[in-house]
């Protein structure tokens, strides 16, 4: 009655080395042997299952890693601890990695209650620290685009040390150090002799969130949030507001989501709420880039500021229906210039996202006045106006000192761009193959941002997640320059069947196809390999309380436990 | 400050909900055979509302079942609401104080749902007591369900319902729900939750596909070594407890559960606590460690099988039970010499069909034996197996499902539609609408054949599901399904049906089943 799935089946016959989370049971599990003869076993289970197994379970996986199987340090819950190595440009006070350290602590021991701290027949050195080491000072800044984000982290006997150039690259080191320890039955934990040096491959890993299709609770922000810090991505793209709904509250047009939000009492974002996304996010080293969307997607902007959006016309008199912007009047670039100022101060990062896709011209082509305007100017298409706009709106944005993205219309419509526009490619077939589009982007010297093959809302039966982790940005035809403008890619999770019920199994592990492939080397493609990580990663997510989707039949040692008390009325 | 706050909230609620039209009309799902609303409204008082027994009713207080019935229900209508005096007052009219509710036959309330139990009803809501009739219990829960989908709320939060005759009854009888608790364990919680879903979509049949290759998890209290050792972990198992847990919440909501033992194949898990019940493979005449399907030659499987449907049908009081037969591979039968053998002294020649058949008539008697009906899927018939005349065939295989159906019952069996409800394949977009368009009864044959299709199944294999996303991948697709097998068969207004499902799916989030959204917008809580 079911169908055999049409995909490899991946062998689920292989064991775990006793990991605090199993995806595949095996006859390696534990329980089977008595607690003492299987502590002697642990090291040699590990080192049977090795060849077939990845050294590690670590996603996204590392630029280097180098597994020792045979040395086990083990760690005890009630003893360890993170440490400022003294001569670290940073020390305790520092918010980001004070923070961090109690978090991770959390994550790697959970709550207890944990074993007695004698073990007499313990065999491994058990180690008490591990020492962390920041190159530069500075804790209460922002990420930004250009935040290095290395490390490196030695597990030997001599030395326990994560080094960072960053705080930002000490936050990615302990997510590793994180997921290099495992539990074992009896509720030791362990972590083998490791060595890895670690970097991105690109600095732009994003993911989409739109609040504007489904309002999403503050609640499901800020586990996204978490789930992100997981998978090392670090840009939030925050696609607020939109057709449907405004739930942003403005503090200078505050009837923006009054009118415009789904229900301004219950579906909206305060001034406190956007605080609090954006202080969540920096400290797990991610950046929030907002978009509000103009020209077009501004239905819902409409209510709360008459005169905003352009009247549509049915013959000789307006319909009763609105357009996009209304580019021809003035008080438009006023609102604009009042409006984005505010956005300027409200979000930190550099850049904003202004969107400017899908403009559709009907409405502009049935007002007359929209008609009397252009042919005022010489325009012959409706993208000139389009471009009229939108030059008027990037001179407002730029007069705030900030950056901006733009979807890849703005590019093709032939809009004069600053140089250091970031491009941000999301069509997957027309009017080009995304592969082409990268490419003339990057041609015409504009930074590429590639999102197109991982529109995550789109959803099909089976493993999906291999045809989203096989994609690679530079896989299009260009010179090394053309190649180095790729600043990355996003992972898109579009709100139109999306809301807090289905987010988190939807985006979940996912949007980790799209996390590896963005900072792993690119020769990391190996799918079986990453069958069985991403598996594991899965179970460990769970663990951590992501409610992750499986990638396949099997189980994991925590599963999820869904909060039906607390949705019930 | 605060009661200043309170005298305020109605204003604010109603200007912040554009989207909320102040006449919301009650969003019925699935939509009742005959619904006559008058414009006449009647408020709800949330602190003096009560749901009662008729003084004629053959069931009172001592039937729990109802009384259970009575304060989920109130609790439905009423529950996600917090204080419920300051809300009430905005509308002034007539008031609703009670629906009496009337059994007319003689009652049974400890009694489990059956393939015969009668879910018709009758609903006059009218001031100032509604009464619901049912000649059974089964039929006063479909009716408390369809009584609290039509009370809603103004804008101010008022409660109200219109004056109104329902007279419901189901299209079909069959009308089922299908988890695979093998490929992925379910946690009992998950179930039960599924359970609260089903009743809010009139589905009355769980179809419990408790086992298959990937694991084991029913606790046998013959055979405790299936699930020892065939289960994913000792956490991931249904104890006895477990199972009379799920049978007695699901009787509660009127439901029957209808386990699956699926054999001879997809049983990997089986071989894994009970030795030689599989057949052993071999490669180049050599036997290597891997099993087949069950062992079809050997008289210890068919000890085996009756005490363990023993078990089964005294643990599941449902008259049915479903023994499978689905995709029963030949290789590894093929590979056996024993097997070989067997088919030489039996006459079978090449034809591995009469093999299968001959297991699944041996399985069919054993079965037979304990008093219970049984369901298997279409390959069963289809290799012609000779079964009983009140066997009903499921049919799962697409696209030409209808074929199937004409052939099943121009052989005089009961079927039971799957093909295309199998939810786990999921797309992109509204594909409930597919799920609703789909008309069980379109194929070519006589009245009498019709007869025969006695309901559908939505199906959830658990491939790529568990409790992570099950809820929000079964609801509200698996509710299109609820509406085509309960109403007429005219209901197919694909818009209308889209306003109703999209309110339908906020009440279930609300009353805490994470159904996923129909499409953009946003639920009133």
């Amino acid at each position: 009655m079911t169908q055999r799935p049409r995909y490899p089946s991946v062998s689920r016959t292989l064991p775990l080395p006793v990991g605090s989370c199993s995806a595949m049971p095996g006859p390696g599990q534990a329980g089977v042997l008595p607690p003492p003869l299987l502590l002697l076993l642990l090291p040699l289970l590990a080192v049977r299952t090795l060849a077939a197994q990845p050294e590690a379970y670590v996603w996204p996986w590392p630029q280097k890693i180098s597994v020792s199987p045979n040395v086990t340090f083990a760690l005890k819950p009630i003893l360890f601890r993170f440490q400022y190595s003294n001569s670290s440009a940073v020390q305790l006070g520092c918010s980001v990695l004070d923070q961090a350290f109690v978090r991770y602590l959390g994550i790697i021991f959970g709550p207890g209650p944990w074993l007695s701290r004698h073990h007499p027949g313990l065999k491994q050195t058990v180690k008490n620290s591990l020492e962390v080491f920041v190159n530069v000072p500075g804790c209460d800044q922002f990420p930004e685009m250009n935040s290095v984000e290395n490390y490196t982290l030695t597990l030997s006997d001599q030395q326990f040390i994560l080094k960072a150039h960053t705080v930002w690259g000490a936050l990615r080191g302990l997510e590793t150090f994180s997921q290099l320890i495992w539990r074992s039955a009896e509720g030791m934990f362990y972590v083998k002799q490791t060595e890895v040096v670690d970097f991105p491959r690109f600095p732009h890993r994003g993911l989409l969130l739109d609040t504007s299709r489904h309002y999403l609770p503050l609640q499901s922000i800020l586990e996204t949030l978490d789930g992100m810090a997981y998978n090392k991505f670090n840009v939030f793209h925050w696609h607020i507001v939109d057709d449907p709904s405004f739930p942003y509250e403005s503090m200078t047009f505050p009837e923006l989501s009054r009118k415009g939000s789904y229900n301004s009492a219950t579906h909206i974002y305060t001034i406190g709420d956007v605080k609090k996304v954006i202080e969540y996010a920096r400290m797990r080293g991610i950046r929030v880039i907002s978009e509000f969307d103009t020209p077009g997607h501004t239905l819902s902007w409409g209510k709360g500021i008459p005169g905003l959006l352009t009247p549509c016309y049915s013959g000789s008199t307006p319909s009763g229906t609105f357009g996009p912007v209304n580019p021809i009047l003035n008080s438009t670039y006023e609102f604009m210039a009042s409006f984005f100022q505010e956005i300027s101060s409200v979000f930190p990062d550099f850049y904003l996202h202004l969107g400017g896709d899908e403009v559709d011209f009907t409405c502009w082509r049935s007002n007359p006045d929209i008609k009397a305007f252009m042919k005022k100017r010489g325009f012959d298409r409706f993208e000139k106006l389009e471009s009229f706009y939108i030059q008027k709106l990037l001179n407002i944005v730029s007069s705030y000192r900030k950056g901006y993205m733009v979807w890849q219309e703005v590019f093709d419509n032939n809009v004069k761009l600053n140089p250091d526009t970031v491009v941000h490619v999301w069509k997957e077939r027309s009017p080009f193959p995304y592969a082409l589009e990268m490419q003339n982007v990057t041609k015409a010297g504009f930074r590429a941002l590639l999102s197109a093959p991982w529109y995550l809302n789109r959803i099909s039966y089976g493993q999906d997640w291999q045809e989203i982790y096989m994609v690679d940005p530079l896989d299009f035809k260009g010179s090394p320059e053309q190649k180095s403008l790729v600043i990355g890619g996003e992972a898109c999770m579009w709100g139109e069947y999306v809301d807090e019920t289905n987010l988190t199994p939807r985006l979940w592990p996912r949007g980790g196809a799209v996390a590896e492939r963005l900072w792993s080397s690119q020769s990391v493609r190996d799918l079986d390999l990453a069958y069985n990580r991403l598996a594991h990663f899965r179970c460990e997510l769970l663990r951590r309380g992501i409610q992750a989707q499986p990638l396949y039949v099997g189980y994991c040692e925590h599963e999820y436990f869904h909060r039906m008390e607390q949705n019930h009325p | 400050m605060a009661l200043q706050g309170l005298l305020l909230l109605p204003v604010l609620l109603g200007a912040g909900a554009p989207l909320a039209s102040a006449a919301r009309q009650p969003a019925l799902w699935p939509l009742p055979m005959s619904v006559q609303l008058s414009p006449n409204l009647l408020r709800l008082a949330p602190g003096s509302f009560e749901i009662i027994h008729g003084p004629q009713s053959s069931a009172g207080p001592d039937c729990f079942l109802l009384q259970d019935a009575f304060r989920r229900y109130r609790e439905y209508v009423f529950g996600y609401l917090k204080s419920p005096d300051q809300y009430s007052k905005s509308f002034v009219g007539a008031e609703l104080q009670q629906l009496l509710v009337t059994i007319t036959s003689d009652s049974e309330c400890d009694a489990y749902p059956s393939s015969t139990s009668d879910e018709s009803y009758k609903l006059i809501v009218q001031e100032p007591v509604a009464v619901l009739e049912a000649r059974e219990i089964w039929g006063a829960l479909r009716g408390l369900e369809t009584f609290s989908q039509l009370v809603y709320r103004d804008p101010y939060g008022a409660y109200l319902i219109n004056k109104s005759e329902v007279i419901d009854y189901p299209r079909f009888h069959f009308r089922g729900i299908l988890i695979d608790t093998s490929r992925h364990y379910l946690p009992v919680k998950t179930i039960l939750q599924t359970l609260d879903g089903m009743a809010f979509n009139k589905f009355n049949v769980l179809h419990w596909h408790i086992v298959d290759d990937q694991s084991f998890p029913y606790q046998s209290i013959t055979f405790p070594e299936l699930s020892n050792k065939g289960a994913y972990s000792p956490a991931h198992v249904y104890t006895q407890t477990d199972i009379k847990l799920v049978l007695e919440y699901a009787r509660l909501r009127g439901i029957r559960v209808i386990p699956e033992f699926d054999t001879p194949g997809h049983t990997d898990s089986w071989g894994k606590g009970q030795n030689d019940l599989l057949t052993p493979c071999y490669k180049r005449g050599i036997k290597i460690d891997v099993f087949g399907p069950v062992n079809p030659i050997l008289n210890t499987t068919y000890e085996f099988m009756s005490k363990f449907f023993k078990e089964v049908s005294k643990i599941f009081p449902e008259n049915y039970i479903h023994l499978g037969g689905d995709e029963v591979d030949f290789t590894c039968w093929k590979s056996n010499p024993d097997i070989t053998e067997f088919m030489k002294q039996q006459g079978f020649g090449q034809d591995y069909e009469k093999l299968e058949s001959y297991y699944i008539q041996k399985l069919i008697d054993i079965v037979s034996s304990t008093n219970k009906g049984y369901i298997v899927w279409q390959e069963v018939f289809d290799n012609e197996v000779k079964l009983k005349q009140d066997t009903i065939i499921e049919v799962w295989i697409g696209p030409s499902y209808n074929l199937e159906l004409q052939k099943v019952t121009a052989a005089g069996y009961h079927a039971v539609l799957a093909a295309p409800w199998y939810l786990d394949y999921i797309s992109y977009g509204q594909d409930w609408k597919k799920y609703y368009k789909v008309e069980p009864l379109d194929f070519s044959g006589t009245e009498s054949q019709k007869d025969l299709v006695i309901g559908g199944t939505a199906a959830l294999w658990g491939e790529f599901v568990d409790a992570t996303n099950l809820s929000p991948r079964l609801w509200p697709r698996a509710s299109a399904v609820g509406e085509r097998l309960w109403s007429p068969a005219n209901v197919r207004d694909l818009n209308d049906a889209y306003e109703r499902l999209t309110e339908h799916r906020c009440r279930m989030v609300r009353r805490g089943v994470p159904a996923q959204p129909v499409f953009t917008g946003h639920c009133e809580m």
